[in-house]
């Protein structure tokens, strides 16, 4: 009875951390090209719409996170437009982008409004989910869960192993120097923020189709914008990404486990509900009061225009 | 075709006002586009979204109605944004003015004195304020981001209410519904126009984006302010306390956004219930941009969004497309409006004269 309790809970902290790995992922790569994006609570609802529009069509799943993908990204570019080429604020544009993904989600999503669709059979890992306690734990997910893992694994190795992500992060250090020595600074960032977007994309089809499968208005209830947190919480290093991730899953999951432990707790559903909030201020605050570690660890040009001749 | 984007040698003021209209006109094609594509008559949604709100005294009553919380919720917000300070959770303040006012209500409930309105009055200030005053100390203690912080405040604002309704304050003989009592009469605004909805919290915004105007054009905290936004370094030089800045930033947004709050339970809505949040201290962060930061602008802007409220409930009703779609048109004018601000700095040029300098601008 113990060892199924302690299967379950990693097993739901990983699932509720996967989403935030993947749009924080797609962030930091954003943010390491020096593009300041706030945009992913917009571009998350956007993509989760989108993905549950095509399972609900009857799409695939995989279809379904396709599209999902692929709004995040054409939100994204709405974004990029606004900012490198028209050199708008990045923060006014990314909030503009938040507030304006979320209520075309809310419009988009109206006719599929509890809506039901097919739930996503995990996945066992032959061999490693066998493993008593840990192996259902880690190793029977839905695909997405086991996405994130390679997806932090290849932006690791773009990131600080090719010479393409040593040139993006020189665009996110010294744009101008980047420039000098030939690299086109506007297209990195555009594929940077594409790349930004279409994981919002994919973390929202996550809360649609797999995580729940269901689409409401505002369900995806502040995770973009903890997950821009956690690129923050992460100083920019993607394996503290994955850490903050689970981190934060456990403290979402721990209002199901201390509804469904029976425990008579005298604790309101909402105080629990607030949890995952107040654990972000809290942890921006713990990572933030040491101006050194923000200082030292973010891109020095992040939400500085660049324009090539200026 | 080459086209040049040539930097102003100075920032064109004129743009600067003129671009606003022009993302106003560009959102009002977008949403004739929009309804063509939806398979509705654009001319029915023109109407129903810029006709049906000031068709008699009733709608423009409406309209000011739903202005107000905007006006005020703004005008304390472009304090904070004139000096980059990104106070973006004012829904989070607005809930709490509201709920901090709702307290008041609720104590002297069958208490019928002139004092209870003044005293909600300040109850919602005081509200705002202590929900802007969290990110201000983490900020200016810790460095924390107050755009994280501020929204994060916003979802335990939420919470919080909702737990308020179902819990401690919910009515009993409400037939299970979340909300609380409806409040006593004298813990209602006055009505300004017999007949209307229309309160006493129009003046109240009125005087707001008065004292806004004389604060932010005419006072050197104004000044102050506005040489933190746009020049750090310079106003570092001068003296100025940055932590001040955030402080006046962060504050002015809260006991506006708590005024805010206080009106609508104390006016149109009468209680408090869940659907406290209206989004309006998100909706007021692009009346608050549209407006330029400037309290007339503000005025302006307020109630063309009023407009696009009221005209996504109108087209509910009407056209049966989701009330939604007005946030829709809100963001779509934001959009415009960023994108047009680019050439209040740039102007573009055709060909590739060398004497207009060297900027180039491909387009394809």
């Amino acid at each position: 009875m113990e060892n199924h309790l302690i299967t379950s809970i990693i097993s739901a902290t990983i699932i509720c951390g996967t989403p935030l790995i993947i749009v924080a992922i797609g962030t930091l790569v954003a943010e390491k090209s020096g593009v300041l994006n706030l945009g992913a609570e917009g571009m998350m609802s956007v993509g989760a719409v989108a993905a549950f529009a095509v399972a609900f069509s009857g799409g695939s799943p995989l279809l379904a996170v396709l599209a999902g993908m692929a709004a995040g990204c054409a939100m994204s570019l709405l974004f990029g437009f606004l900012t490198l080429t028209m050199l708008a604020n990045q923060v006014a544009s990314g909030l503009a982008l938040a507030i304006f993904g979320v209520g075309l989600s809310a419009f988009i999503g109206k006719p599929f409004e509890s809506a039901p669709i097919g739930i996503v059979p995990p996945i066992p890992i032959p061999v490693l989910a066998d493993i008593p306690v840990i192996g259902p734990a880690l190793f029977n997910h839905q695909s997405l869960v086991y996405f994130s893992w390679l997806l932090v694994g290849a932006v690791i190795w773009f990131l600080y192993r090719s010479r393409w992500g040593l040139v993006l992060r020189a665009v996110g250090e010294s744009p101008s120097a980047a420039h000098s020595v030939g690299y086109k600074v506007i297209a990195l960032r555009y594929a940077a923020v594409a790349f930004g977007g279409a994981m919002a994309g994919v973390g929202g089809a996550f809360m649609s189709v797999y995580y729940t499968p269901l689409w409401a208005e505002g369900m995806v209830a502040g995770r973009g914008w903890i997950a821009l947190a956690l690129v923050v919480f992460a100083t920019w290093r993607p394996l503290r990404v994955v850490l903050g991730a689970y981190l934060f899953g456990g403290v979402m999951i721990s209002q199901l486990f201390v509804q469904g432990s029976g425990l008579k707790l005298d604790v309101p559903a909402q105080f629990l509900s607030a949890l995952p909030y107040a654990a972000t201020i809290i942890v921006l605050v713990v990572i933030s009061r040491n101006a050194n570690t923000i200082r030292l660890n973010s891109p020095v040009s992040l939400g500085q225009p660049f324009r090539a001749d200026s | 075709m080459l086209l040049k984007l040539e930097a102003r040698p100075e920032a064109s003021q004129r743009m600067r006002y003129l671009s606003p209209l022009i993302a106003v006109a560009l959102t009002l094609a977008g949403s004739l586009v929009l309804f063509a594509l939806l398979g509705k008559s654009p001319i029915e949604g023109f109407k129903v979204f810029f006709i049906h709100p000031i068709r008699d005294l009733y709608s423009i009553s409406e309209l000011l109605l739903k202005a107000t919380p905007l006006m005020l919720i703004a005008v304390g917000l472009a304090v904070g944004y004139r000096a980059n300070v990104w106070n973006i959770g004012a829904e989070g303040q607005y809930i709490l003015g509201a709920i901090f006012a709702t307290g008041v209500a609720l104590f002297f409930q069958g208490v019928s004195s002139i004092w209870v309105l003044p005293a909600m009055l300040v109850a919602g200030v005081l509200g705002g304020v202590v929900w802007a005053a969290i990110p201000a100390l983490l900020r200016t203690r810790f460095r924390a981001n107050e755009i994280l912080v501020t929204l994060m405040l916003v979802y335990i604002a939420q919470l919080t209410a909702s737990w308020l309704v179902h819990g401690p304050w919910k009515n009993p003989d409400g037939f299970n519904f979340p909300a609380t009592y409806m409040f006593d009469d004298s813990a209602l605004l006055p009505v300004l126009i017999e007949g209307t909805r229309l309160n006493l919290a129009f003046l109240i915004a009125l005087t707001a984006l008065g004292a806004g105007y004389v604060f932010l054009q005419r006072s050197f905290y104004g000044y102050q302010m506005q040489v933190a936004g746009q020049a750090e370094a310079a106003a570092r030089y001068a003296g100025y306390s940055a932590k001040r800045t955030i402080w006046i930033g962060l504050l002015a947004g809260g006991a506006m956004a708590g005024t805010a709050g206080m009106s609508e339970v104390a006016g149109p809505m009468g209680q408090l219930t869940e659907s406290i949040s209206m989004n309006y201290g998100f909706a007021a962060i692009i009346v608050a941009f549209v407006g330029r930061l400037n309290p007339v602008g503000i005025l302006f802007s307020s109630i063309l969004m009023a407009m696009l409220y009221l005209g996504g409930e109108q087209a509910q009703q009407y056209m049966n497309l989701p009330s939604s779609i007005s946030k829709v048109f809100q963001g779509m004018l934001l959009f415009f409006l960023l994108a047009a601000d680019l050439f209040i700095g740039y102007r573009l040029r055709l060909g590739s004269n060398p004497f207009f300098g060297k900027a180039t601008w491909k387009t394809t």
